[in-house]
């Protein structure tokens, strides 16, 4: 629940996308573009490597609500390995 | 909401050749943001996709015509533009698009770039400029900053680089804009702009290239020349600046003015198919 | 506006135009090209005639932005053409095999001048005749075709368009400045005598795909080699590359694909060869000693060899039409039954070396290195001096 010193007259009407991360973590290359892009501080590095070696995102623990489908790290990812979709809550 | 879902296919893998990927570009190269904002417009240009055709010529950038999952043709050195000239006067129900790099678009094509503007000929030019020849190994090309460095420049770039908009400017082009990687939506927004505008139209992307022209120039990797382009970055206007402004040079504080500098309306080229009355 | 393409009739005819009422009997939609003497009449006369037939003329920048253009034009479905001279032919070079590696057809006058260099602007040579083969870098093959008259550059660029069409190979016009300037009888028949042969298009129903329905840029016919082509525009999502490719015209660099490649395209003209080859024998029945020429020589070598059979020597001349693929098995042919062979030409010695290479002797060289023609006493002389010594 969220509390405002005066709450909106539209927060009924007006809400926050939310979204799911896609990610195709073969095709990333480890440039850290989306993670230090997202607005909501979603992603992080893994630990682990695709074959080539590369750490590709993951969302961060406890962050898997954050994502509010913005879609700026698909629009900046150059690999085409991430994109995100609006999901209903 | 839940962690990443780990998948195989892009929702643009219809438009690009998502069988081709991973591409071959570097880790943290601006390429792939570019062509991802053209496969985008492609989407939402209205033109049918058999209709799109996209040409390109050798480099890095030039690759994009091989990704790209619509009629590419990849031409020799510099060669793109007047090989686009006779798809498009062969055809003109054709809408197509240049997509290639600063040295095979001002360098060895720097010719046949003054003359399609000159002409003022119905084609999209994009080009990607990283500052240098990435392709093959990182020398310097005609849009390298005077006093970087380079595999064919170890003592510094002693030439002054072009001023892409101006020259442009002057030779005649209808629209010409200059955006980096990191000005994504503005990108696709004059991609979409340059499918409705007649003439030659032609929009310059910055971008990082960390191998060849970061790893010479103390710049980390491509996200740190993205940072670099959002804190050097300045948005212009019309009649908010000079042409002269335009040029690039790392080693002045001054900013890197982006924005749309011409948008005119003169007749695009038309050849004469009948005899005059 | 279609009978305008084909200015049927009898006409005195400059050799340059008469190339130019060629492509358009062709069918050619599209020139792009630059001025360059002794070929500018060309770009001239169809500057004048394209829009007359819905044509497009374009006068380019510069000679690699003509051959890049007509390239793009010819990958658009039209018939294209660009003519020059040897300083414009040899800056055509690169996309000459960008036409030949991405098989794209096109048609190239090259009205040769002295060279090399700036050279002889406006008078003749023949020395651009190895370079039509191998003036490109890498294997390819090409076609080529030697006029000898106004007339023959009319029929020969005919020729030319279809051969290109149909073997997706560039297709060069080796004249010279003398038949490119003479004004001469040509007689252009109605337009439905004119020969044409159309490009192989594909049919979704012959294998021309794969299995996912996608179409195969580069996939040969069995049996000529040849591949269907796609225009652009047409919704087949074709790439085509200078690289070295696979059959979906996707970049392939492996040492296989690219031997493959490379041997197909010489295949393909090599196994079609008799459908390409045009040569004209003279006096040759019972010749002993056959003078080997073509283009403007050629017409002083035929009077040399009337002169010599006057006066009883056994001589005859085969006249090279096509210079490539080079007609080797009339050649090997005649190297059973005649002794002696001679090459007039206007070049320091470069057909020569081909008939050599087949007739496998030593063979005589008649040569000048350009400017003037070969006059007939010269070859008269050395038929003279190989028939008596």
């Amino acid at each position: 629940m969220r509390v405002f010193e005066r709450t909106p007259i539209d927060i009924e009407k007006v809400t926050v996308p939310h979204g799911q991360v896609y990610i195709i973590p073969e095709r990333c290359k480890g440039c850290e573009m989306c993670v230090e892009f997202c607005p909501k501080d979603v992603l992080e590095n893994s630990v682990s490597t695709n074959a080539k070696g590369y750490h590709y995102p993951e969302v961060i623990a406890g962050k898997e609500g954050a994502c509010i489908h913005c879609e700026f790290c698909m629009v900046v990812c150059p690999e085409f390995a991430i994109f995100t979709e609006a999901v209903e809550v | 909401m839940a962690e990443a879902v780990f998948v195989e296919k892009h929702p643009l893998d219809e438009i690009i050749r998502g069988y081709r990927m991973p591409h071959i570009w570097c880790p943290g190269c601006g390429i792939g943001i570019a062509m991802r904002a053209f496969a985008t417009a492609v989407l939402e240009s209205g033109i049918p996709e058999e209709k799109h055709v996209v040409v390109s010529g050798i480099g890095c950038t030039g690759r994009v015509a091989g990704y790209m999952d619509l009629d590419s043709y990849h031409s020799t050195h510099g060669r793109p533009i007047p090989l686009a000239t006779g798809l498009k006067l062969a055809n003109p129900e054709l809408a197509v698009t240049v997509f290639s790099g600063d040295g095979d678009l001002a360098a060895i094509g720097g010719n046949h770039l003054i003359h399609a503007a000159r002409r003022n000929i119905d084609l999209k030019v994009i080009c990607v400029n990283n500052f240098n020849y990435g392709m093959t190994g990182g020398q310097v090309g005609p849009t390298t900053p005077v006093e970087a460095r380079g595999t064919t420049a170890p003592y510094g770039n002693p030439e002054l680089p072009f001023n892409l908009p101006y020259l442009l400017a002057a030779s005649g082009a209808n629209f010409v804009s200059r955006w980096t990687t990191i000005h994504i939506h503005e990108m696709k927004k004059d991609m979409l702009y340059m499918f409705k505008k007649p003439g030659f139209t032609f929009i310059e992307i910055l971008s990082p290239c960390p191998i060849g022209f970061g790893k010479s120039n103390n710049i980390e990797d491509g996200l740190q020349e993205m940072e670099l382009y959002r804190e050097h970055c300045q948005f212009v206007k019309e009649g908010e600046f000079v042409f002269e402004d335009l040029d690039i040079d790392l080693t002045k504080d001054k900013p890197i003015y982006v924005g749309r500098f011409v948008d005119r309306d003169n007749p695009a080229f038309e050849p004469i198919r009948e005899v005059p009355a | 506006m279609s009978d305008k393409k084909v200015l049927t009739g009898k006409h005195f005819m400059h050799g340059d135009h008469a190339c130019a009422e060629g492509a358009l009997a062709a069918g050619c939609q599209f020139f792009a090209g630059y001025p360059i003497t002794p070929s500018t009449e060309v770009a001239e006369r169809l500057a004048r005639r394209l829009p007359e037939v819905g044509g497009v003329f374009i006068q380019m920048e510069d000679e690699l932005a003509s051959m890049a253009a007509i390239i793009g034009g010819s990958a658009a479905g039209k018939r294209s053409m660009t003519a020059t001279s040897g300083p414009g032919f040899s800056l055509m070079m690169e996309n000459l095999g960008l036409a030949a590696f991405m098989e794209v057809p096109c048609v190239v006058v090259n009205i040769q001048r002295g060279g090399p260099s700036t050279g002889l602007p406006t008078a003749a040579g023949q020395g651009d005749v190895m370079q039509a083969k191998w003036g490109s870098h890498g294997d390819y093959s090409v076609v080529a075709y030697a006029p000898w008259s106004p007339q023959e550059i009319f029929d020969l660029t005919v020729l030319a368009f279809n051969v290109s069409d149909r073997y997706r190979v560039p297709a060069l016009m080796m004249s010279d400045e003398v038949i490119g300037h003479m004004v001469e009888r040509v007689e252009i028949p109605e337009p439905d005598k004119i020969p044409y042969w159309g490009r192989k298009r594909p049919d979704r129903n012959n294998g021309h795909t794969n299995g996912n329905g996608r179409f195969h840029t580069f996939k040969p016919d069995e049996d000529d080699l040849v591949p269907p082509m796609g225009f652009a525009g047409e919704g087949y999502k074709m790439h085509f590359t200078g690289l070295t490719h696979d059959e979906s015209g996707i970049p392939d660099l492996s040492p296989d694909v690219h031997n493959d490649l490379t041997k197909r395209l010489i295949e393909k003209i090599d196994r079609n060869a008799d459908d390409i080859i045009r040569f004209e024998e003279y006096s040759l029945d019972d010749a002993k000693i056959v003078v080997v020429s073509f283009g403007c020589t050629a017409r002083s070598a035929r009077r040399a060899v009337r002169d010599a059979r006057a006066q009883g020597i056994p001589v005859g001349m085969l006249r090279l039409i096509s210079l490539w693929p080079f007609p080797e098995k009339v050649v090997k042919d005649l190297a059973e039954s005649a002794d002696e062979f001679i090459v007039a030409e206007m070049n320091l010695g470069q057909m020569s070396r081909e008939v050599e290479r087949h007739v496998r002797r030593s063979v005589t060289g008649v040569h000048h290195g350009g400017g003037a023609m070969i006059r007939p006493e010269t070859i008269l002389d050395a038929i003279k001096e190989v028939a008596h010594g």
